[in-house]
């Protein structure tokens, strides 16, 4: 038992952590499920990659890390916008042109500095391990915005992921609902980067949300699944991360993609049983 | 149940070109359509008629000519292929969404909206489907879920598109029964079809290939000539009880075709 509890009660740091994982993983679950039933998988990648030249940039400048990756994650969103309603091409394309280009641009700016090197897998693996308490006030204005947002335009972010068409049937206006989507995921992804860094809140988007639609037949029950799954895989990568010496970050979202594969095969484990006696 | 002189026009579009960019795919389509009437668009694929359905419940905007709506409410039953079936929500929820509108963003849904809901899918017989995962369900169930949902919208101008694909011979029936109901509560119905029969049904029909080929009243509108004209088939209406059979008359150019 102390060896589940212990490392918590003799830390706390690692109680900061925690709170601050449990706070992206939460923020993760709301925007995550949009992402999921949405398709917007590609995106929330190339969003959590695109804000690298941002955060170098601001590094750079001497500035707030997070502004610069808001800025970057605006760049994407805006680029995206405007290549797919200027051009024939799909919004893939777009995202993926727009990804590559501003990754590459946060590489080339960041092979400018020597000092650069500790940074860049800080931003990239995130430091959940090294939270300060503003940090962690920072994530929880962040996941009260998401989740009000995600209140407030509930019924037409549901029609939305059900078909866009009815969103303008209703009265608003699907383009809008959309951006208003994509900022939401741009603001988990701003803002949780930092804990678990660019790399792995793409991880913390997409795995718990995922697990969830495998199990849920209402869209609420997928993000309460979602949030219980981003939380458990918060608790026990920080432990793993703890007893085993592995990196925190890391441990959490291989926790959340193994949760994943875990439940998929158990379904269809279970399907292929069924199917058998039926 | 026909549109009158003195009934003002629900939607009324004169000289109407739609399509996608600048691409024009019709041109010079005039429509009046009273509360109470039903119009029948009837074309092959690629014909026009979901083109010009979008435009008129406003997916699309106009690319010429005029398009007046009174300000009244509009459901639309799009192809069912748009919709995300994978979405994790029930039968139930699905019905629900048609009164989004109703109640806007954050009001809460009423009793009114709830005898709505279960009044709707009563009628389109998937009350028993209610608590079902919509991605559990059939094709011709869900398109009676999609069906249920219009329903529920209880609004004045309802727009379907091919919305007796996937449907078996029963719920054909049942949903050109609803049509009749909607009519008669003073809905004006819009059906684009393949259904010649289902037409033959509607106050007004508007053949299209590409441009109007005819426009009127349904048994004018869809002769023989006409649908050869339309579709490369020679089609035949026989009456048939309260029916009308339709029978292929001619192989269609059958010298164009060698297998």
């Amino acid at each position: 038992m102390s060896w589940l509890v212990a490392p918590f009660a003799n830390n706390p740091f690692l109680v900061r952590s925690l709170v601050a994982g449990v706070l992206v993983a939460l923020a993760c679950s709301i925007a995550g499920t949009f992402v999921v039933l949405r398709g917007l998988a590609f995106l929330g990648d190339a969003l959590a990659h695109g804000v690298l030249p941002g955060v170098a940039g601001a590094l750079l400048l001497g500035l707030p890390s997070v502004l610069g990756a808001a800025v970057g994650a605006t760049v994407m969103i805006l680029g995206v916008n405007a290549i797919t309603s200027n051009s024939r091409l799909s919004s893939d394309t777009a995202v993926g042109l727009l990804f590559v280009g501003l990754l590459a641009l946060g590489v080339m700016m960041v092979s400018r500095s020597d000092s650069f090197a500790g940074d860049v897998v800080s931003i990239l693996f995130g430091e959940i391990l090294g939270v300060s308490r503003s940090d962690l006030v920072q994530q929880g204005v962040a996941l009260a915005v998401i989740a009000l947002v995600a209140r407030i335009f509930a019924r037409p972010f549901m029609l939305l992921a059900f078909d866009p068409e009815q969103v303008d049937i209703a009265g608003w206006s699907s383009k809008r609902v959309e951006l208003l989507m994509l900022v939401m995921v741009a603001v988990c992804v701003v803002m949780s980067f930092q804990t678990v860094g660019t790399l792995l809140v793409f991880g913390m988007l997409l795995a718990p949300a995922g697990t969830g639609a495998l199990l849920a037949t209402r869209v609420p029950i997928m993000m309460g699944w979602a949030a219980l799954f981003g939380c458990f895989s918060v608790y026990v990568g920080l432990l793993a991360s703890y007893h085993f010496d592995l990196a925190a970050g890391a441990s959490v979202v291989v926790c959340a993609v193994t949760v994943f594969f875990a439940v998929l095969t158990i379904q269809t484990l279970r399907q292929r049983r069924e199917g058998a006696t039926a | 149940m026909s549109t009158s002189v003195s009934t003002p026009a629900v939607i009324r579009a004169s000289k109407l070109a739609v399509g996608y960019g600048q691409t024009k795919v019709l041109q010079n389509v005039d429509i009046s359509l009273a509360s109470g009437a039903s119009l029948a668009l009837v074309g092959t694929n690629g014909s026009g008629k979901s083109t010009l359905l979008k435009t008129l419940v406003g997916l699309l905007k106009p690319l010429d000519g005029s398009l007046e709506r009174t300000d009244v409410s509009i459901a639309y039953l799009g192809q069912s292929h748009a919709v995300n079936g994978l979405l994790p929500v029930q039968a139930r929820d699905v019905v629900t969404m048609a009164r989004y509108s109703r109640r806007g963003l954050v009001s809460r849904l009423t009793s009114d909206d709830r005898d709505a809901v279960e009044a709707a899918l009563e009628r389109t017989g998937v009350a028993d489907l209610a608590k079902r995962p919509l991605r559990s369900l059939s094709g011709g169930q869900r398109q009676r879920v999609f069906l249920a949902q219009v329903l529920a919208s209880e609004a004045a101008v309802l727009v379907f598109d091919e919305p007796t694909a996937g449907l078996d011979a029963g719920s054909t029936e049942r949903y050109l029964t609803i049509v009749q109901e909607e009519l008669s509560r003073g809905a004006t119905v819009i059906t684009a079809t393949h259904d010649i029969a289902e037409a033959l049904r509607c106050d007004q029909a508007m053949l299209l290939a590409g441009r109007v080929v005819a426009a009127g009243a349904p048994h004018d509108v869809l002769s023989a000539e006409r649908l050869l004209d339309a579709f490369g088939i020679a089609l035949h209406s026989v009456p048939h009880g309260g029916h009308h059979d339709l029978v292929v008359t001619a192989a269609p150019h059958a010298h164009e075709h060698p297998h």
